[in-house]
């Protein structure tokens, strides 16, 4: 028994390495100056810097609006591949997860193209566009799949009861079905924040996000910068994470196929 | 010597713990060649722990495993000649039934004509000749049993071990394999070691019964000694439907209980001396003749079971008796009862009170059951080791957690006609016996209060000699 | 109850329609000559046949990020699959607090937006002076390919009767033969779950690619893109290859899904 346990040995090494102390590393050069001094200079710089603070802001708003819609859209569709009444077709659920396997940089550049063609300018609309339609399946998919593995007699119950269709959804089905839509806010609120590539096509570089900064600071090798950005964005993840309420990850996307 | 040659496995002293569980205690047995040995108890109770070290999934942490005259705890389960019939089957479910069985022979790399020969044997002799072909996971339960024994016995193992293998059938297809799996043993003669906690699937099938609970050997014996003559409470309770009163022996061949004197025919037990007593339900007599009478009792409930009936009676001297017998016995009605001195059984007594090593730490203060308790400690110094007894029927059991000196959980419930014997198994692991009228539950969780004036502390006994 | 139905079934359309508009789009305009998107210049399969004469400008660019793309994928999602189906079975066995550390370390890489996975990564393979190329680009793939793998082999070891390992030690195999013999078979549709979905995550990435790949000028075709719409124009023969790609993952998975939704249909 204890032989087998010892088998975590080789991924636990590899995930110290390769996840742990670099998140350290971040830690480290976000807390040095270039010629490794301990400073707190990067921190200070990011919250006095103008640019920086109204990037993140931006970049925070776009993700909320970003995971509001997504979720407004992405639950009524989730909702309706899950009931057996209304579909019954395995392959519409593939049509709505596929996506997620096309590449999304050239997803994005035709979106921007499509935009292009429809006359339609590049700014805050086309990105928040954009960007619903490029993390959508990554909401839909968790949500459906908490919806589909809800015991349908816990409706039957509260319909026995004399709840009405409506009361049904929200007082049975809806927060039984929380767990998907927090997963889903996870899989889609961060990666929106970080994105750089993504938002610079759609806005034809007009707006950029935080991730951007980011980018940039690590190419013209501020690493050390680009590192206490990181860190700020660490923190946030960590601070969603715990609001989310740990790690239901397991379950969700146990099975994207 | 020629004894000797007949034991094929034995354990010497085996203990095993898992984490501080303490799942084994010093268990030792002899299976001889042949034989169909029954490790019989609740869940728990280190039945299938045994047989797992006998199989070579994992090791004893004290004593020995040997087989045919060889030590054999350090070798692995793949070199081991003899083979397991899971808990559930552990079919392979990538392979259908063939492979399945097959998959012994193919690891010794047997030519496949003779494997194909084997098999298909096999196979009939469990009456599944024309399944080799299907998938394992669309058979039924009972035929997966099949050919789970098919594949555990292609290897000609010299002892088969069969873990419950039957606690997933139901109740019809379970006596249609107990026949089965009798036939099987008696026409290849190899050892069968099985598993169960079902009584009766026991005392059906098996040549010896060993009777475990918590870790410990209770007895050894034939199903008809197993039966008859339980050597304790547990052992009788478990086997049957049985009635366990406290008794008094008087003298040799005379013992006294439900407050009346019995002929019997244990001896040895000395005079004056307090015992346990067993009666069967279906070793109670009615009688219409006043001569035979040795005592009234009124039927207070009566129901039927099939074969028999099963009463309740109250005794004259308000005691609850169960009574099976073939004809019915009006409610209410009043009854003349016997029992032949045959049928009573004697078992001595495991205790008399509650025993624990205490120490005292201070005045009118004593440690004992990992906890302090208030009690008179005069004659005592303070540091002195000391024997605290507290009687059956003077501890408390509380629902609440509150005002109780310590915790516990409900263990086992005997019932002695007018009062439950409980035994608590306190927070730290520790047995506590208590006499009650109240209704518990197996499993409940209580507090218990002791008063200081039912503590009494003596000297503990001088030398090596240990408290009875 | 009718309508409540057609209703449902539009709004699934509608939503299709939007999420397949771009991908339409690009496969639409994979057929014909025009350099921008967005312009037709009457049907033709021109470009199909530049991309497969290799009859283009930078041809070998588009090429080799073609390859290499496939290259760490297979490499990637193949020692993710290894690594994670090993690990799966140690953290089953595992209990405690040692199980949720590892479930809490295994759950990092999932957690974690690519660009903090990229940035801290690149970090790493300074900090260790590690020069960057194939191997580090490949490295960073496993580390967020394999929990996925863990993820995806999991359920399997909870399905599996916990005695099959046993079962095969009892009837005379060695541990290794009864994890080829057993094991591994019982737990193959996880490990063929992971193992494709680790692909194509890999296939997909860009961001961690971009920051671990160096400055040999290695390119995969997320950056070769990223790159090629930076500098303007995008390679009109972009538009067949992904149309390509597409029909390949859309027959992939309507075939593993559709197979998987008549074997439940058998069992049940």
């Amino acid at each position: 028994m204890n032989k087998r346990s010892s088998w975590a040995l080789p991924y636990f090494i590899f995930l110290v390495l390769f996840v742990v102390l670099p998140l350290l590393l971040i830690v480290m050069y976000a807390l040095q100056d270039g010629s490794g001094h301990f400073t707190l200079r990067n921190i200070t710089k990011f919250f006095s810097d103008k640019d920086a603070l109204s990037t993140f802001a931006l970049s925070i708003e776009v993700a909320i609006e970003n995971t509001l819609l997504c979720v407004l859209i992405g639950y009524p569709a989730a909702y309706i591949l899950a009931d057996n009444k209304l579909n019954r077709s395995a392959v519409t659920v593939v049509l709505f997860i596929l996506p997620m396997w096309i590449n999304a940089l050239m997803r994005t550049l035709a979106t921007a193209e499509l935009f292009n063609m429809a006359g339609i300018p590049l700014g805050k609309g086309t990105l928040l566009f954009g960007m619903c339609y490029d993390y959508l399946p990554f909401m839909i998919y968790p949500i459906y799949n908490q919806l589909k593995k809800m015991d349908p007699s816990y409706a039957e119950a509260a319909q026995d009861l004399g709840a009405t269709p409506v009361q049904v959804f929200r007082k049975v089905t809806l927060p039984l079905s929380m767990p998907g839509v927090w997963s889903g806010v996870m899989m889609v609120f961060m990666p929106t924040v970080s994105t750089f590539a993504i938002s610079e096509f759609l806005t034809n570089n007009k707006i950029k996000l935080f991730g951007t900064i980011i980018q940039e600071n690590i190419n013209n090798s501020m690493w050390n910068y680009g590192a206490a950005l990181s860190l700020i964005m660490l923190v946030i993840i960590g601070i969603t994470t715990f609001l989310q309420g740990g790690d239901q990850q397991e379950e969700v996307s146990g099975g994207l196929i | 010597m020629a004894e000797k040659d007949d034991i094929i496995i034995s354990l010497d002293h085996i203990s095993k713990s898992f984490g501080d569980k303490k799942v084994l205690d010093d268990i030792s047995l002899s299976i001889k060649r042949g034989e169909f040995v029954t490790f019989l108890g609740p869940s728990g109770c280190g039945k299938t722990t045994t047989l797992r070290l006998i199989a070579g999934f994992g090791k004893p942490d004290e004593g020995t495993v040997t087989m045919e005259g060889k030590v054999i705890n350090d070798i692995p389960p793949y070199q081991r000649k003899l083979n397991t019939v899971f808990q559930r089957y552990a079919l392979f479910p990538h392979l259908d039934v063939y492979d399945n069985v097959a998959f012994g022979l193919k690891l010794q790399k047997v030519p496949e004509a003779e494997i194909e020969k084997r098999v298909k044997k096999v196979l009939k002799l469990v009456s599944m000749s024309d399944y080799e072909d299907r998938d394992v996971e669309s058979l039924s339960g009972g035929q997966q049993q099949r050919v789970a024994i098919a594949r555990a016995l292609i290897n000609q193992p010299r002892v088969l071990l069969l873990d419950e293998p039957l606690a997933a059938l139901d109740l019809k297809m379970r006596k249609d394999m107990q026949i089965e799996l009798k036939e099987m043993h008696k026409k290849l003669g190899i050892t069968f070691i099985y598993v169960t906690h079902d009584q009766e699937e026991a005392l059906t099938l098996s040549d010896t019964i060993v009777v475990m609970n918590e870790g410990k050997i209770q007895q050894i014996g034939t199903p008809t000694d197993i039966y008859n003559e339980p050597v304790n409470a547990f052992v009788a309770d478990f086997i049957g439907e049985s009635n366990i009163l406290k008794g008094r022996m008087i003298r040799d061949r005379r013992v006294a209980f439900i407050k009346h004197e019995f002929d019997c025919v244990d001896e040895g037990f000395g005079e004056d001396v307090k015992v346990d007593v067993v009666v069967r339900p279906e070793d109670i007599y009615f009688t219409n003749d006043p001569a035979k009478c040795q005592f009234k009792a009124k039927v207070n409930s009566c129901t039927f079971k099939g074969v028999h009936y099963e009463m309740w009676v109250d005794t004259d001297t308000g005691y609850e008796l169960m009574i099976q017998d073939y004809d019915p016995y009006e409610v209410g009605s009043e009854v003349m009862l016997y029992i032949d001195p045959d049928d009573i059984q004697v078992m001595k007594k495991e205790r008399l009170a509650n025993t624990y090593a205490a120490k005292v730490v201070g005045e009118g203060k004593a440690e004992f059951l990992g906890t302090e308790f208030n009690c008179d400690t005069t004659g005592f110094a303070e540091g002195d080791e000391a024997v605290a007894t507290i009687r059956f029927e003077n501890v408390e059991l509380l629902d609440y957690e509150k005002e109780a000196d310590l915790t516990g959980n409900v263990v086992f419930i005997l019932y002695m006609g007018n009062h439950y014997h409980l035994t608590i198994k306190t927070d730290n692991g520790e047995n506590i016996w208590v006499d009650t009228n109240d209704i518990w539950d197996k499993g409940d969780f209580v507090g218990i209060k002791i008063l200081p004036e039912n503590i009494e502390l003596t000297k503990p006994a001088t030398g090596n000699e240990q408290k009875v | 109850m009718k309508g409540k139905k057609i209703i449902a079934k539009a709004y699934l359309w509608l939503v299709l329609l939007v999420l397949y508009a771009p991908i339409a789009f690009i496969v639409i305009f994979s057929f014909t000559e025009a350099k921008s998107l967005g312009n037709w210049t009457g049907i033709s399969t021109q470009l199909y046949q530049n991309l497969f004469n290799g009859s283009m400008q930078n041809a070998s660019g588009l090429m080799s990020a073609v390859k290499n793309t496939l290259l760490i994928a297979l490499a990637a999602s193949t020692m993710a699959t290894l690594l994670g189906t090993v690990a799966a079975i140690g953290i089953y066995h595992l209990h405690g607090r040692k199980r949720g550390v590892m479930t809490f370390l295994n759950n990092i890489p999932m957690i974690n937006p690519d660009i903090i996975t990229g940035v801290s990564l690149f970090l790493l393979f300074v900090f260790l002076g590690i020069s960057q190329g194939y191997l580090t680009v490949i490295l960073a793939h496993i580390t967020f390919c394999t929990p996925y793998v863990v993820l995806n082999v999991m359920p399997k070891l909870r399905q599996m009767n916990p005695n099959i390992y046993e079962a095969a030690l009892d009837l005379g195999a060695t541990p290794s033969q009864a994890l080829r013999k057993v094991l591994v078979p019982a737990l193959r549709p996880g490990m063929i779950s992971g193992f494709i979905l680790a692909f194509t995550m890999s296939l997909d990435d860009f961001a961690v690619t971009f920051f671990t790949r160096g400055t040999i000028g290695l390119d995969t075709l997320s950056t070769y893109i990223y790159a090629d719409a930076r500098k303007g124009g995008l390679t009109p023969e972009l538009k067949p290859l992904m149309s390509i790609i597409f029909l390949i993952i859309l027959v992939v998975l309507l075939a593993i899904n559709i197979r998987q939704s008549k074997q439940q249909q058998t069992k049940s």
